[in-house]
């Protein structure tokens, strides 16, 4: 895998994204929405954020497909560690009262 | 990957290790390495991150209170210091990539710059915390948790102790991240020494790379902590 | 097999090449760093090994009379303790492994060499503060912590062996990530991932689970810690806390861990009864595929340790199920096993003995699991001997066995000599023997209703005790006399050559012992990995490929 040289354009690009998301999100973040809005939105920004920083700053855009697959894997098994515990207590108060 | 196999011995470069066939197997196996050790920090801080999601579930209330007894504008700008900091970190690989040494140099030392303003914001804060007596349990023996109930602004609904949970969770997450911090300023203050000494070229540069992944990490981490510290109850109580 | 030059003896090997105490310990050498940690597994062993006497000797009466119930509870805790995190976890990968994977896929070491050092000496430490504990006065909280207990109310050494078993998962981290980047990157040419032997293909979904799993118990025990030390409150019900999560969070490694513990046997036991029955692995890609399922559906499992901690029963539904569907690939490798020794060319050695004692013993002891798995069976004999059997069966039936057997098939190629094949017999029958009559009778006492870790029990239970007991010492007989003649063979053993067995594997095909570097030069690869018959006579059936047994190989 030869290497890429990202050009100084795309960085800056996403440095100054990465700004406007945290403008972004504190502005949502002191705005009312209604129900659980609020932390979809925080959540959202975040991912986003996340995401432009691992393909761009971290090159995985440019990196091989293994590369991309080792990190999708961890986010998978954080997603198990979150969807099976949660399991637990989101349906501990289904069959008596809590 | 067919270049990494064996092609027979070329002329060594002497940054190649000796199990190593050549300086394209080498790289790949040390970037391959870094992004498995991130795996493992990720799985690391996923374990608190899980403790913040279920007694945020469990504690709205007070887990908005005490969120909003932070200090958004200093949660801000760290995170703006923190980003700056991953865009002087890629840029200093670039010009590694490109071979400008002092300009990589100079990237190295403002990504140092700008991490170490961070941490100071961040001992700002855990002073502020302190002298407000936020500082959960007894980690501080003489001065135990002990808010001013009346200055603290709970939300209804809100239990001081359950505020109490907010803060061992804050200091847990900030603290191992500021930790992880201290190491990346480390790792680059080493990196600087070398660079300065002409170590890293076109050629062989993946010692910057591969911290520069280390520190995009830690800067993820961050982006997630923000929101979820600093901004979950100031939509109900506006500009707090 | 295709013809190769067998390289003759070599008078400089890795063991002789260089000479002091510094060329140990500062190695880079995989071979060299394998026996060390080789030596400290072993070490380990036996100080398990002398609780496990203990545990054995104060349940031969009913009474708690040789030990008082917090000793007694300290004992089983560090039993448990020293045998899973300091032996069972690292014996075969660190050991086996180590030695092992550079060699098979034709590379001169693994991809971090000196991490692979550091991850000894951070086992070491871990392990010299873990005793340091035990000689201190030792912890009683059982080998799982659960708080409240282990947080606030155990007035035992809970911090210090919490930093000692926290930092020797970092050896585990470590050893996973250098086994992982060196099969992507390392493979010699022509070793395509489905050329690999099965051992690979085991150890890398260890390395798998070990990268994934164990950083969310690191930090369990590292809050653990601080709960202990500065009364954080992430367990603590006074501020909200939830012990139950503390539970999660501990069974989410804990359950992959025995995974950890198993696969690389499972790995050993491929090598063994496809060498030792001259024959082709039966279903090679449905064994290797299997490794991977394991890894991956053991991270699914978790919950049913917790069946009766108040975990939501719709929770407990979920976890049941899915561990029933974890018990498929291991069954898989069983049946590919049985069908790889169906008409194959058998030869009863050392390593073959242990295979098949595996075979059977980790049968009973997965089925067993099966009867754990199911919610409303789990609830009655949960806590009880039952469960003590089943995990027994697995870890010393299964995996130790099997690290018996690798240990003897490879120790020609380890060490340049061969074991006295009669005292290997004999000691693998009597470790049989002594095996199930320890074990099988606590699978009935469980079921009766005898608790565990308790010091004493109600008159009823005590022949089950007796025997159990008995076949514990014949147990420990068994497992000295290896330890004996293995050391006795390093000096006075005979003479191996390059590939005594005469097998196809790619680590046969160098001196023993091997040169540092492993190959004088790289290997380019073209044959399959279990390649008895010349590629000709091989059936090729699709993607498969089914080996005739090779005549007078």
């Amino acid at each position: 895998m030869s290497e890429h040289i990202v050009p100084v354009k795309i960085y800056v690009t996403i440095f100054l994204a990465l700004l406007l998301g945290t403008g972004l999100t504190v502005w949502a973040g002191t705005t009312d929405f209604p129900g659980p809005l609020n932390v979809v939105i925080a959540l959202t920004i975040a991912v986003i954020k996340a995401t432009l920083v691992v393909l761009y700053f971290m090159h995985v855009r440019y990196s091989s497909r293994l590369i991309w697959v080792v990190f999708t894997s961890a986010v998978f098994w954080l997603g198990i560690l979150f969807a099976l515990t949660l399991s637990d207590y989101w349906t501990r108060c289904w069959l008596s009262n809590c | 990957m067919a270049e990494i196999y064996a092609t027979g011995h070329e002329a060594s470069h002497p940054a190649l290790q000796h199990h190593f066939e050549n300086m394209e197997q080498q790289r790949e196996a040390g970037t391959l390495g870094m992004w498995v050790f991130l795996v493992t920090e990720m799985m690391f801080f996923g374990g608190m991150f899980f403790a913040y999601t279920l007694y945020r579930y469990q504690f709205p209330q007070a887990f908005a209170s005490a969120s909003n007894h932070l200090d958004l504008t200093l949660g801000a700008v760290n995170t703006a210091v923190l980003i700056f900091s991953s865009f002087t970190m890629a840029m200093a690989v670039y010009f590694t990539q490109l071979g400008r040494q002092q300009l990589q140099v100079l990237c190295l030392v403002l990504t140092i710059a700008l991490g170490l303003t961070f941490l100071g914001i961040k001992a700002v804060e855990y002073h502020d915390k302190y002298v407000d007596s936020l500082i959960p349990g007894t980690l501080i023996p003489s001065r135990p948790f002990n808010p001013d109930v009346h200055k603290f602004h709970l939300l209804p609904g809100a239990s001081i102790r359950n505020v109490e949970m907010f803060y061992w969770i804050y200091f847990a997450m900030t603290g191992m991240h500021a930790l992880h911090m201290i190491i990346g300023v480390g790792l680059l203050s080493v990196l600087v020494y070398f660079s300065i000494h002409g170590r890293y070229s076109p050629e062989y540069h993946s010692p910057v790379e591969i911290t520069g992944l280390y520190w995009h990490f830690v800067d993820i981490i961050w982006i997630f902590l923000f929101p979820l510290l600093y901004l979950l109850g100031r939509h109900l109580v506006h500009g707090g | 097999m295709e013809e190769f030059e067998v390289p003759p003896p070599s008078r400089i090997n890795y063991l002789n090449a260089e000479y002091g105490l510094k060329s140990w310990l500062l190695t880079k050498d995989h071979k060299r760093i394998a026996l060390l940690y080789l030596g400290s597994v072993t070490f380990f062993f036996f100080i398990g090994g002398i609780y496990a006497m203990l545990i054995r000797l104060e349940l031969l009466t009913p009474q708690g009379d040789l030990l008082s119930s917090t000793t007694y509870n300290k004992v089983f805790t560090q039993h448990g303790i020293i045998m899973i995190f300091f032996f069972l976890i690292p014996a075969i990968p660190a050991s086996l492994g180590n030695f092992l994977v550079p060699m098979m896929i034709g590379a001169k070491d693994l991809a971090f060499p000196r991490i692979n050092l550091l991850s000894w000496y951070i086992y070491l430490l871990g392990g010299i503060i873990t005793i340091y504990a035990l000689l201190a006065g030792g912890v009683d909280t059982g080998w799982t912590f659960y708080a409240p207990y282990s947080t606030t109310f155990s007035n035992s050494y809970v911090l210090a062996t919490g930093v000692g078993v926290f930092i020797s998962g970092f050896s585990s981290i470590l050893t996973g990530l250098n086994f992982i980047v060196t099969i992507h990157t390392m493979r010699a040419p022509g070793m395509t991932w489905f050329r690999m032997p099965l051992f690979m293909w085991a150890h890398y979904a260890t390395a798998l689970i070990m990268i994934l799993g164990t950083p969310v118990v690191a930090i369990t025990i590292l809050l653990l810690a601080f709960e202990r030390l500065a009364h954080v409150g992430i367990f603590d019900p006074a501020v909200g806390g939830d012990p139950v999560l503390f539970q999660h969070l501990f069974w989410f490694y804990s359950h992959p861990a025995v995974y950890i513990m198993i696969l690389p046997a499972m790995g050993v036991i491929s090598e063994l009864i496809a060498n030792f029955s001259r024959k082709n692995i039966f279903g090679y890609s449905f064994v290797a595929f299997s490794s991977l399922a394991i890894a991956i559906f053991g991270f699914l499992v978790w919950g049913h340790h917790m069946f009766v901690s108040s975990q939501s029963v719709y929770a407990g539904m979920i976890f049941s199920f899915l561990s029933f569907a974890v018990a498929i690939p291991s069954a898989i490798k069983v049946f590919n096993w049985t069908a790889t020794l169906y008409k194959g060319s058998i030869s009863y050695d050392t390593p073959m003995l242990y295979a098949l004692g595996f075979i059977g013993l980790f049968t009973i002891g997965g089925m067993t699991g099966l009867f754990l798995a199911a919610l409303a069976v789990d609830v009655h004999v949960t806590d009880t001997y039952f469960v003590v059997a089943h995990f027994h069966y697995i870890m010393v039936g299964g995996t130790l066995l099997a690290y018996l057997g690798g240990l003897h098939y490879w120790w020609p190629k380890i060490s340049g000599r061969m074991y006295p094949e009669g005292w290997g017999r004999f000691s693998a029958l009597v470790v049989f023997v002594g095996f199930n009559l320890t074990f099988l009778p606590q699978f009935v006492a469980g079921y009766l209703g005898m608790p565990r870790r308790y010091h004493a029990y109600a008159p009823e239970f005590q022949v089950f005790n007796v025997l159990s007991s008995a076949g514990a010492s014949i147990l420990g007989v068994g497992l000295l006399i290896p330890v004996i003649y293995l050391v006795w063979s390093m000096r006075y053993g005979k003479l191996a050559e390059a590939n005594p067995w005469h097998l196809p594997g790619l680590e046969w095909r160098t001196s023993s012992p091997p040169p540092t570097e492993n190959f004088k030069i790289t290997p380019v690869v073209t044959w399959e990995a279990y390649e008895f018959a010349p590629p000709e006579e091989l059936e090729v059936v699709g993607r498969f490929r089914r080996g005739q047994t090779a005549e007078g190989i």
